[in-house]
């Protein structure tokens, strides 16, 4: 059915693979930590690229090496990428990634240091990467429809104000742009604990129900019995969450699930940094509830906008992934407005609905997808933290 | 209706949000449920930062806290009608 927001265009970039993306990043990519200084170098030499260090990429084994690859593999094969040049210590992992990211059919070059070195590993990866600027800055963005959007959430430095205000507000978003055909996907899998009954109840049926609660619960079993102390050592709700007014971990559970709305219901289930395979529709993905961490995965799952709510003030943003901020608490909008791309404080003072502030997100997303840069991005917000599931061999 | 002070989710809840700064004790606060817009007046006991919680009516220790017409957790201190709800009297079920 036809609604006031099935005919919203964008203009972004279609990639070969048919997937929209709203940025054109060419990003240099270490496969290891031990590679971020020829990566960084790399970038430094060819404007208009980026390095994305990290920490992680050597002696991992196990699931948690896959996830180390789904992540790489993922990060540059996200449509906000245009192109990629991978660097690592050795051949064999590299060319791993750069198969991978290689199958969206976008311009991807691999780099191994061992019997080249650090000097003329970058010399030629900073010619490839020359070759990429080129390229992308060449690619036009065209007329494309709101519906290809694929838009994640999380929200980070929650108060009593995020599940009135811009939870909701999220919500709302969600309850509109799902029907027009969206990818949607929230997560923060420890930050449902008091509420697990509600998301439970949220599936399309019993059956992703059921494995919804089978994830929830091995989390638990897993992490949360094998570390806690009294309760999650004084991290949920977070110190800001308290200072915001937050006191148990139920309240803060509940705040978080307004952001699936009143209507909509997630379809599947993702591992960490996986991709949704079951079309369009909302996804959860098994996720941390650290805002860098479960931004960087949803980017990862090839999510190409991120919509943020936040009441304390949380400040992150992503390399690839424009990072939105809706706020509702008038105190962090007067003291941290730079941070602020949708103010929605006046639903407090009811002088604005959840419908309102809803459309107004959809209007930001839609500027952010025309190239509007985030707060986050003109403040140089860039956290790309991979997660890690346990210590190295 | 003027700006409220307050917001409760549900008309079930015993506890709401102090959703402006610098409330002061005594202060007769407008308070607003949001399921339906209606509004009723409660007279605040403390100074409560924003985004803090504010008992509805009398409460007992052991008394559970209803917010979004959900349990949040139980009282472990009597709390008065007005009073400031947060860490002190109010905790988890869970742990």
């Amino acid at each position: 059915m036809a609604s006031k927001y099935s005919n919203m265009t964008i203009r972004a970039f279609r990639r070969d693979n048919g997937r929209v993306g709203v940025r054109n990043h060419v990003v240099i990519l270490p496969v290891d930590d031990i590679s971020n200084a020829a990566c960084e170098a790399v970038a430094n030499n060819i404007k208009g690229t980026m390095a994305l260090p990290h920490a992680y990429g050597r002696l991992q084994f196990g699931q948690d090496l896959d996830l180390h690859f789904r992540t790489m593999i993922g990060t540059g094969a996200n449509p906000n990428v245009a192109a990629v040049v991978v660097i690592g210590i050795e051949p064999g992992w590299t060319k791993k990634i750069v198969d991978g990211i290689a199958a969206t059919g976008k311009p991807v070059a691999g780099f191994s240091i061992e019997q080249n070195g650090d000097l003329k590993t970058i010399m030629d990866a900073s010619r490839a990467a020359k070759d990429f600027v080129h390229y992308a800055t060449e690619l036009q963005r065209e007329e494309c429809s709101v519906s290809e959007l694929w838009v994640s959430t999380k929200c980070g430095e929650s108060d009593t104000t995020t599940g009135l205000g811009s939870c909701p507000t999220v919500g709302n978003m969600y309850d509109k742009l799902l029907p027009e055909g969206i990818y949607g996907c929230f997560g923060e899998t420890s930050e449902i604990t008091g509420a697990e009954h509600i998301a439970k109840a949220r599936a399309i049926n019993p059956e992703v129900g059921e494995r919804w609660y089978a994830m929830w619960k091995a989390y638990q079993q897993d992490v949360i019995e094998q570390f806690k102390t009294n309760d999650l050592s004084e991290s949920q709700p977070t110190r800001g969450n308290i200072e915001g007014g937050l006191t148990t971990i139920e309240e803060k559970a509940l705040g978080n699930l307004e952001k699936i709305g009143r209507i909509s219901r997630y379809i599947d289930i993702l591992e960490p940094a996986e991709a949704p395979k079951s079309g369009r529709g909302l996804y959860f993905m098994d996720s941390s509830s650290a805002a860098a961490e479960c931004v960087t995965l949803m980017a990862a799952g090839g999510f190409v906008i991120h919509t943020f709510p936040t009441g304390q003030g949380n400040v992150v943003g992503n390399p690839i992934v424009p990072v939105i901020k809706i706020t509702a608490n008038p105190r962090t909008v007067r003291t941290m407005g730079e941070h602020v791309d949708v103010d929605v404080s006046g639903i407090l003072r009811r002088e604005m609905t959840i419908d309102e502030a809803g459309d107004a997100l959809i209007d930001m997303i839609v500027r952010t997808s025309n190239g509007r840069s985030t707060a986050a991005e003109a403040l140089g917000h860039r956290e790309f933290v991979m997660t890690k599931l346990y210590r190295s061999a | 209706m003027g700006i409220p002070h307050l917001l409760v989710h549900e008309h079930d809840d015993n506890v709401g949000v102090v959703v402006v700064e610098g409330l002061k004790a005594g202060t007769t606060m407008l308070a607003v449920v949001t399921a339906d817009n209606s509004a009723f007046e409660i007279e605040a006991k403390a100074d409560i930062p924003i985004g803090h919680k504010v008992a509805l009516k009398d409460l007992a220790a052991g008394d559970t806290a209803v917010k979004y017409g959900e349990d949040i957790g139980r009282f472990v201190a009597d709390v008065a009608r007005g009073a400031h709800v947060h860490v002190h009297n109010l905790k988890t079920k869970r742990w």
